[in-house]
């Protein structure tokens, strides 16, 4: 069975082909991209499109490889040792499996996402490197070893703040999600909102457009800031043309602020628009 | 065929390995790629190229070694990249060209002949002087604008109707050879964070020294780990006042944005070619400034040192006391440099100017030789290879 997007997420052609050759010789499959771009959801939407269970392990600067195959939670031993509890003699009542551990023992192949990678140490992608090849690992305090049943398909996502080790990527399928044209846009906003008319889509995204190509944004917006404004000017019932007004005092599109959260940038899109409006006259 | 095609990606300096290949070659009889050869080509993508910043040399070498090939082309028609000739032919085009067009019916128009033009292109299968390449005979070749440097002629007139996926070139500006821009200055801060992060010294962990004191039954079990804040000690003297204020300006600004990553940077400014006065401020130069030996003096020699500059300048500043343009120096622009050099050890010059120009300034062959060797241009590659350099 292949991949081909969901009613709720647009694939690409490319993306396609890379999430069904990562699958298909069952390799983790690295998604980049800018903020917004729907790495995240990408993993959610092969599960959902696919029938399969979705297991999810967000990374943050802190997270280590290890607490992905399981954690030793010693304190609680400590302490139950100290009030004399009777669990205590059985370590494996201390052992706390983590992601990995779950998506290894699922009854069907699951999909696990890898959520910013790169948020961790630069180790953390070596210290995988053994678990993701073969898939299985062993478990010290009770010597059992943990071994796939049926191999998942591990979907990695990451920011780029870091660079990921060679050894590393060379396991990887990787693919780029770029920022989506106008065309592969508009796909996106039909399955977030189908009922939005089509001249005011076609309208926010030309604006849309122009908004992100105002030079020297902090944050540029992104899919999701397009979605959150597409549902407020729907929601308001605004003049069909408001997007089109020819007018110069209009030139600031209407609730601008969820397209740009960021509050210099908001400033500085309304001085921009003021400069033009002035040229204008 | 497919080994070529490796062997070129390897050139084009796209690393590559084995493995990948081998990767490739089973996916292709797996048949993750059977209906076309823009499946091919993104698989061939997914599978040996494992940074945005290699995209677009992939892209390049795919249309090197499949061009000429018959393909089953269900390749996207052309964008005509309006926008762009619009802006560019704005920003050329002289008052009078401007009434010109005017006087064509304005840009609409002028838009709308290009479209019927392009139109008319495809019925016809291939181009003739009507077309927007030919200089000159056609209308909008007499714009002032150089049609033949707008991609979209040249795609036209190579491949027609189509263009292939990889020609489209999408991924050129995630390249890192080229300069500092503030698309990737981002990604240059991050490089200059890792930088900073390496070489931190231990300390005390806690959570795990109390962690492993209760798996230790109670003995205590000291566990360090390496201390968040780095040790990397930074001393940066960036040449002002010369053509190249604004590459030194961004570059001044990326440090000073990864400031507070450093334990120490510091900056001072020189012009030219370091003499005996350093400054803080450029507007008091002439009133408030260092000696260059306090400057030696303050910082030690673990400090690893940073040079901005063009390096461009006439070979006297560097080599004759007297040389300089500004004042007279007692000493050669080279002793001071060499003075600092036998100080810091590691030490890197960061040239704004693009590579392929050193090799015809004197001065700039001098200051690399001063450095032996170890100058870098001013794009997020060379800024990767100075940080790999100052940590070695
Ligand atoms: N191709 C797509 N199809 C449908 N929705 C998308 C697509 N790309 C992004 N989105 C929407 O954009 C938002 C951000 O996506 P997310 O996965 O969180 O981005 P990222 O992880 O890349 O920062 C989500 O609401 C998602 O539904
Ligand atoms: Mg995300």
């Amino acid at each position: 069975m292949k991949f081909k997007g969901t009613d709720t997420y647009v694939a690409t052609e490319d993306l396609m082909i890379a999430v069904n050759a990562a699958m298909t010789l069952e390799r983790p499959l690295l998604i980049k991209g800018e903020p917004g771009t729907g790495k995240t959801v990408l993993a959610q939407e092969v599960a959902k499109a696919l029938g399969k269970k979705f297991i999810e392990w967000n990374i943050k600067s802190t997270t280590k490889a290890q607490q992905g195959l399981y954690e030793y939670d010693a304190v609680s031993r400590l302490r139950d040792s100290q009030l004399g509890d009777d669990k205590v003699h059985d370590i494996s009542n201390y052992i706390r499996p983590g992601k990995m551990w779950e998506a290894f023992t699922a009854d069907e192949s699951p999909i696990l996402l890898i959520d910013e990678i790169d948020k961790a140490d630069i180790e953390f992608p070596n210290d995988l490197l053994q678990e993701l090849d073969r898939m299985e690992f062993f478990v010290y305090e009770t010597q059992q070893t943990i071994k796939a049943k049926h191999r998942p398909l591990v979907i990695i996502t990451s920011n780029n703040e870091k660079e990921l080790p060679d050894a590393f990527l060379r396991r990887c399928f990787f693919h780029y999600i770029s920022f989506p044209d106008t065309e592969t846009m508009e796909k996106i906003v039909d399955v977030h909102h189908p009922d939005a008319k089509r001249e005011l889509v076609r309208d926010a995204l030309k604006v849309f457009f122009d908004v992100r190509e105002t030079p020297g944004l902090k944050k540029k917006p992104s899919t999701s800031e397009l979605l959150d404004w597409l549902k407020l000017l729907m929601s308001e019932d605004l003049p069909e043309d408001v997007l089109r007004s020819k007018d110069p005092g209009k030139l600031i599109p209407p609730l601008h602020g969820a397209l740009l959260k960021n509050e210099q940038d908001v400033h500085l899109f309304e001085r921009l628009a003021f400069l033009s409006r002035r040229e204008q006259r | 065929m497919f080994t070529k095609f490796f062997f070129t990606l390897k050139d084009a300096s796209v690393p590559v390995t084995l493995r990948e290949y081998l990767t490739l070659i089973e996916a292709l009889k797996a048949g993750c790629a059977e209906y076309s050869v823009n499946d091919f080509y993104y698989l061939a993508r997914a599978t040996l190229v494992k940074d945005e910043k290699n995209l677009d040399k992939f892209d390049q070498v795919f249309g090197h070694c499949f061009n000429g090939i018959e393909f089953i082309s269900d390749a996207a028609e052309v964008e005509i990249p309006e926008e762009w000739l619009k802006k560019l032919a704005e920003l050329s085009l002289t008052d009078e060209e401007k009434a010109q067009v005017e006087a064509m019916g304005g840009w609409e128009k002028l838009m709308e002949t290009l479209q019927e033009r392009l139109k008319e292109q495809e019925k016809r299968h291939q181009g003739g002087n009507k077309w927007i390449g030919t200089a000159g005979k056609s209308p909008f070749g007499a714009y002032g604008y150089n049609p033949e440097g707008v991609r979209i002629g040249q795609k036209e007139s190579r491949h027609r109707k189509a263009v292939k996926v990889w020609d489209k070139r999408e991924y050129k500006n995630l390249d890192d050879s080229v300069e500092l821009g503030t698309r990737n200055i981002k990604v240059a801060m991050k490089r200059l964070r890792q930088f900073a992060r390496e070489g931190a010294a231990e300390e005390l962990d806690l959570d795990d020294t109390i962690r492993s004191t209760a798996r230790n039954a109670g003995f205590l079990d000291l566990k360090m780990r390496p201390e968040r804040h780095n040790t990397v000690k930074v001393l940066i003297l960036f040449d002002i006042g010369g053509s190249m204020d604004d590459h030194i300006k961004a570059c001044e600004e990326l440090f000073s944005a990864a400031r507070t990553e450093f334990k120490h940077l510091e900056f001072y400014y020189f012009h030219n070619c370091v003499y005996e006065k350093l400054w803080k401020e450029n507007s008091r130069r002439h009133t408030s400034f260092m000696p260059t030996w306090d400057v030696l003096h303050t910082y030690p020699a673990d400090y690893k040192l940073i040079l901005v500059g063009d390096a461009t300048m006439s070979p006297y500043e560097i080599a004759y006391p007297g040389g300089s343009v500004e004042h007279w120096n007692e000493e050669a622009g080279q002793v001071w440099m060499e003075r600092m050099l036998n100080i810091y050890h590691k030490a890197v010059w960061l040239n704004p100017v693009p590579e392929k120009y050193w090799d015809y300034t004197p001065s700039v062959q001098m200051i690399k030789q001063l450095m032996t060797d170890r100058m870098y241009p001013l794009t997020i590659g060379g800024l990767e290879s100075a940080m790999k350099e100052l940590s070695r």
